[in-house]
């Protein structure tokens, strides 16, 4: 299958990337092969065949609703590259 | 202590043969001394495995831990969450990240009395064949560290293999721990779909990760299963009714057992070594009574293509939430919101798991949703209607794990398709959620290790790994990698290690 420019700027934009050119290059051919071998089971008949997207048929598990302690809020902020001691911050989104 | 099985380590810790502390110590000082031969391990938490060590040998002494396992230390894939401890999957995008919970497996092993020593290494988010996509460097093979060690649990593999640690937890996707297990001459078992809580492993692909034990032995793994798995509130795909229960008694005999081998598998593809060991591993259970019939494997040429359409789909939806802000690296560059996400994405994932996430993305991407994602699916639905299929003629089948033995370090990693499709052998089934053991059955004319491994059906652990006891009560390939203090270096009649 043939990547072009177009087709890799266009997973980079879905995947939220940015890629070097470099990268854009050897990933435009290793993504052509590995579509290759993808498009392979396109020769498969699966006419009136049901997907799964799971391995078993799962029954939902419910429970009652119960008061439980959640994460400690210090600690979930230790983690975040930047925060003001009380929430996580992120840049400005809308100016 | 370091040529005892985990099952007999804990047996001496109850006898006061070896006190809790000795052993955390003495494995720990032993991954210290290895750590530039094998880099197994991406870190070690001494301190809190010593505080602990001291907590359970007073409840061994006052009687309160009876767990077979008890006492023992244990080494974790580094996508398995600790709390407080350094989670790294390998990744520079989880550098500094400290989850602030436990995955329900770490606090099954604490009540059981098993003491976390270290985070082992592994492919960059579990994506990878050979465990060179890590961020922290290739862990290389106990056997010959020129070559890989497997992957993506390389790490959980080589520690096993190396001695550094009696038991590990490693995670398998599409062969994740089988494959490495049959590089590194180690006995791991995937579990059942659902057997295992997932609550607390990064995910790679929900739909078809699963924890499971490495070991030197099938009886060690089978003690391991039996703690780690079970029913789990925090996980609704954990479907277990109860957890495996561990048989004490030494299984002798598969008299009887029908077991399936699919004579394709052999016939192209296969390492010439490779085939003449694992046949006679075959050959081994028909002297012990097993019937040994043939088969043809259906779909094999549409396997590797159905579970990478699948696997990239759901990674690339369930890395979507590393955004640079919560927690992980943060891209010093980026100015606005969008530039966090792109720009600490782009820094932080390396290039294989950008590539699986540019594919899932294609594949779920409008235009090709139908004839690639939609499609696998129903294929999926095909593959494991013909497992079923096949239980009903066979109460387990005999596979190879991998086509060839370990590789060279850096001779596939520049060819994703050649190392897709050495998951061949190994892919089906974690698509079709079944539990699978690998363990050794001989070495190639290099000296390197092979495994074969037996599939069962759907919560046939237990039973798997006792076709594998007996397996291994009457061939010696697992006793050799145990290892030493006196005899650190490995290979079969030559030199590996300096």
């Amino acid at each position: 299958m043939l990547v072009d420019d177009e087709l890799i700027d266009y997973l980079e934009e879905l995947s939220s990337l940015l890629l070097s050119k470099d990268e854009k290059q050897r990933l435009s051919a290793d993504l052509s092969n590995i579509l290759d071998l993808f498009a392979k089971i396109d020769e498969l008949d699966t006419e009136n065949v049901t997907g799964r997207s799971h391995p078993f048929d799962n029954v939902n598990a419910l429970r009652e609703d119960e008061v439980q302690a959640s994460f400690e809020r210090e600690l979930i902020l230790e983690n975040a590259p930047e925060n003001d001691g009380e929430m996580i911050i992120a840049p400005m989104a809308v100016s | 202590m370091f040529d005892m099985s985990a099952l007999e380590l804990s047996q001496a810790i109850k006898e006061k043969k070896f006190s809790v502390t000795e052993v955390v110590g003495g494995y720990l000082d032993k991954i210290e001394k290895n750590s530039d031969k094998f880099n197994a391990f991406i870190s070690t938490c001494r301190q809190e495995a010593m505080s602990k060590a001291i907590i359970v040998q007073g409840e061994i002494d006052s009687g309160q831990l009876t767990s077979p396992l008890a006492g023992v230390p244990v080494g974790l894939k580094d996508n398995i969450s600790t709390k407080g401890v350094a989670t790294t999957c390998a990744s520079n995008m989880l550098s500094g990240y400290k989850p602030v919970f436990d995955a329900t497996i770490v606090e099954k092993l604490e009540q059981a009395g098993m003491i976390v020593i270290g985070k082992l290494n592994m492919d960059e988010f579990a994506m990878g064949a050979s465990s060179e996509t890590s961020f922290y460097g290739a862990v290389r093979n106990p056997w010959d560290t020129t070559r890989t060690a497997g992957g993506s649990s390389g790490g959980s593999a080589a520690a096993v293999a190396a001695g550094e640690v009696p038991l590990t937890i490693g995670s398998d996707t599409g062969g994740s721990i089988r494959q490495p297990c049959a590089f590194c001459s180690v006995t791991g078992i995937k579990p059942t779909y659902g057997s295992v809580s997932r609550y607390g492993l990064v995910a790679f692909a929900s739909s078809l990760d699963q924890m499971g034990p490495v070991g030197r032995d099938a009886r060690d793994c089978a003690a391991l299963l039996s703690i780690i798995s079970g029913p789990d509130a925090r996980d609704s795909t954990c479907i277990a009714q109860k957890p495996f229960e561990f048989d004490a008694k030494i299984p002798d005999s598969v008299e009887g057992l029908r077991i399936g081998l699919p004579s394709n598998y052999f016939r192209q593809g296969i390492a010439p070594g490779v085939k003449e060991a694992v046949l006679a591993a075959a050959d081994e259970y028909s002297r012990l009574g097993a019937q040994i019939e043939e088969f043809e494997m259906p779909l094999v040429d549409y396997m590797t293509s159905v579970y990478y359409i699948i696997s990239c789909a759901e990674a690339s939806s369930n890395l979507a939430k590393f955004d640079g802000l919560k927690y992980g690296y943060r891209s010093e560059k980026a100015a606005s919101l969008a530039e966090v996400y792109r720009m600490s994405r782009s820094e932080g994932f390396g290039l294989e798991v950008k590539r699986r996430i540019m594919l899932g993305s294609f594949v779920l991407s409008s235009g090709h949703f139908e004839a690639f994602y939609k499609k696998a699916l129903k294929a999926r639905a095909i593959i494991s209607d013909t497992y079923e299929e096949l239980f009903k003629r066979f109460d387990m089948l005999l596979t190879p794990v991998a086509p060839t033995t370990a590789y060279k370090i850096g001779s596939n990693i520049d060819d994703p398709v050649k190392m897709y499709i050495g998951d061949i052998y190994t892919v089906s089934v974690n698509l079709a959620g079944l539990p699978a053991v690998a363990l050794p059955c001989g070495f190639d004319g290099d000296g390197m290790p092979i495994g074969f491994q037996l599939v069962g059906k759907a919560f046939d652990d237990m039973k798997l790994l006792h076709a594998a006891q007996v397996f291994q009560k009457h061939t010696d390939h697992h006793t050799k990698p145990a290892l030493t203090e006196t005899e650190p270096a490995l290979g079969v009649g030559r030199e590996v290690l300096p």
